[in-house]
């Protein structure tokens, strides 16, 4: 394992394959500590009013049972939940961060226990001070909890694979039947250009729309230096829906992309 | 290489899909074992998804495709892996009466250590209350133990002949707040291994002090039957339950220092961990019981419990844990799998 940049562990599999995890940051860190101690301190307090409206109950029994119930909870929460949700609290959940064994395996009880365990050394003298010192100084990001029981805490990345571009919402491709210029499209086309087009159409939503129009009108300008469709089939096509068409001919042959089947032995439900 | 880079994703999108079904449901349910065909499948996807990683970026592929990838690599890794024993059910009483009393013994002299830590520090808080007169403030830990030793059993054997009770309608919650506080200071205990085993011998000796300084203050004022039937009772095993979470302190350090081992620091780390949570269970249990004694038993002196009652009640229960302690779990089959790592519970 290796520590690539303060915010990137590197993990290189048995096979030679290097694949990296986000470690998530002291802010993020903190954020999720505040919100689990609002959620145990919301359940006291929950607790509290419900015995409260039992007359039944001594006021002893009832003393004893919070007393009892804020340690378990204070101790057992972020216990429990770490083990039950695969590294996560409510308020790691969040964030959008996670606990994880340090070479990339799943957690153990006994990390998750042993990292829990040590908070009072890492909450020494004050609001995590020391273990907070001890986290930045690592390159790991790792409190003394984390040490003792070699855990890091992660960002989550699980993002879906984008979609590649498709026809949705729009109408035929007016260009893709023009099969000898599509043909010399594909054969002028820059790879570079291409791909930028590519990924401009994909990140539309993210871009501020004057920037927007604005590549859409370069990039389509390019494509249509090379190539010249009769004026039928490019009339009233905005630069963004010209450069739909161009890019469906260059990287879809015109018709929308097929995924193939694959031919693999066995499918576990 | 790819030519078509959108090709190769179409391609493989499947099968990438397909794994991370499986990855759900082996992160979301309690996996049970796969069959060798499935094994098999899983093991294909995980390395036609690192290929696919492989060649994704060295085509500086879409950086989305490849964080997508990278991720299922990362949770297929931790899959394939892996090897451990599949999670054992949690089983508290095989927990304390098999697993944390081995754990102890296994563990012997860490134990020895943290009992002779503490009478370190009990023999310096006797000395110093004994040649040190103007020490007892500072040495006594509550301020209540400040009263003279004779004048206070005086007080509260003559309260409780009238048949005042100390803690009328509180004894629930002060068994609590002794069980949790004493949980808590033996959690410390245990987690001052961190620091290579110094806070775990500062602590320990403090505790000791404390305790040589007290016990010396009523000897030397001649209640030593009071001293006994008060401490006893919940002493004998609230004391050593202090003493295990030291010695965990000291597996702990003794993990983190590795001296004299060819392991590493990982590898020790990893062996520890289990014999800590053991031992962390078998001290959270003896303080419960040591809380609920001193609440309902150990407040409560001659006459309404006569000193020799209490004194043989700590004397049972004090044989009783070594009974404990030293035959827990022997007559189990000593080569169990899961005992020394106990990762898996």
């Amino acid at each position: 394992m290796t520590v690539l940049e303060s915010s990137l562990v590197e993990i290189r599999t048995g096979e030679g394959v290097t694949f990296t995890l986000p470690l998530a940051g002291p802010a993020s860190r903190f954020l999720a500590l505040s919100v689990d101690v609002g959620v145990v301190t919301a359940v006291i307090l929950c607790v509290q009013s419900l015995i409260g409206l039992i007359p039944a109950v001594p006021a002893d029994v009832k003393t004893a049972v919070l007393v009892i119930g804020w340690f378990v909870l204070n101790i057992g929460y972020a216990i429990a939940l770490e083990w039950a949700w695969g590294g996560a609290t409510i308020g790691k959940k969040l964030l959008g961060i996670r606990v994880a064994d340090a070479r990339g395996f799943r957690l153990t009880f006994s990390q998750v226990l042993i990292r829990n365990l040590l908070r009072p050394v890492d909450s020494l003298p004050v609001f995590y001070l020391a273990g907070g010192a001890v986290m930045l100084c690592g390159p790991r990001m790792q409190r003394l909890g984390d040490i003792a029981a070699d855990t890091i805490v992660l960002r989550n990345t699980g993002e879906p694979l984008a979609a590649l571009p498709g026809n949705e919402g729009r109408r035929i491709n007016s260009m893709a039947s023009h099969r000898a210029l599509a043909a010399r499209l594909r054969q002028k086309a820059d790879p570079v250009a291409s791909r930028v087009a590519l990924d401009a159409l994909r990140r539309r939503d993210s871009m501020e729309s004057g920037a927007r129009v604005r590549l859409f009108g370069e990039l389509a300008a390019g494509f249509r230096s090379l190539v010249e469709f009769p004026e039928e089939s490019t009339l009233h096509l905005t630069d963004e829906q010209y450069l739909w068409n161009v890019v469906e001919i260059i990287y879809g042959n015109g018709s929308p992309v097929r995924q193939p089947q694959l031919e693999l032995p066995v499918k576990i439900a | 290489v790819i030519l078509d880079a959108d090709r190769f994703l179409a391609n493989e999108r499947a099968a990438w899909e397909e794994l991370e079904r499986i990855l759900v449901v082996r992160e979301n349910n309690a996996p049970s074992p796969l069959t060798v065909a499935e094994l098999e499948r899983l093991h294909y996807l995980y390395l036609r998804a690192a290929s696919g990683l492989a060649r994704l970026r060295s085509n500086s592929g879409d950086p989305a495709a490849v964080r997508h990838v990278e991720s299922l690599v990362a949770r297929a890794y931790a899959e394939v892996h892996q090897s451990r024993a599949p999670r054992a059910r949690f089983r508290p009483v095989r927990l304390l009466t098999q697993d944390f009393p081995r754990a102890f013994r296994r563990h012997f002299n860490a134990f020895l250590l943290s009992a002779g830590m503490t009478l370190a520090g009990a023999a310096f808080g006797g000395a110093a209350l004994l040649h040190l007169p103007n020490s007892r403030p500072a040495l006594m830990p509550m301020a209540t133990l400040l009263e003279k030793p004779t004048a206070r059993v005086a007080r509260e054997e003559s309260t409780q002949a009238k048949g005042d009770d100390p803690l009328r309608n509180q004894k629930s919650a002060f068994a609590a707040e002794l069980m949790t506080h004493n949980i808590q200071v033996a959690i410390l205990t245990l987690a001052m291994g961190v620091t290579w085993g110094a806070g775990v011998v500062v602590l320990l000796f403090y505790n000791g002090v404390t305790l040589g300084a007290v016990i010396c203050d009523y000897l030397r004022d001649g209640q030593a039957a009071f001293v006994m039937g008060w401490l006893m009772p919940h002493g004998v095993i609230e004391i050593p339950a202090i003493l295990v979470g030291g010695q965990a302190g000291f597996v702990l350090a003794a993990a983190l220092v590795g001296w004299r081992s060819r392991e590493s620091r990982r590898r020790r780390m990893a062996q520890a961990r289990g014999e800590i949570a053991f031992l962390a269970a078998g001290m959270a249990a003896m303080l419960v019981w040591a809380g609920i004694v001193e609440a309902f038993v150990s407040q409560y002196h001659q006459p309404v419990l006569p000193y020799g009652f209490k004194i043989t009640l700590g004397a049972v229960e004090l044989l009783a844990l070594v009974a404990w302690l030293a035959r827990g779990g022997s007559a189990a089959r000593t080569s169990d799998p899961e005992a020394p790592n106990g990762a898996a519970r």
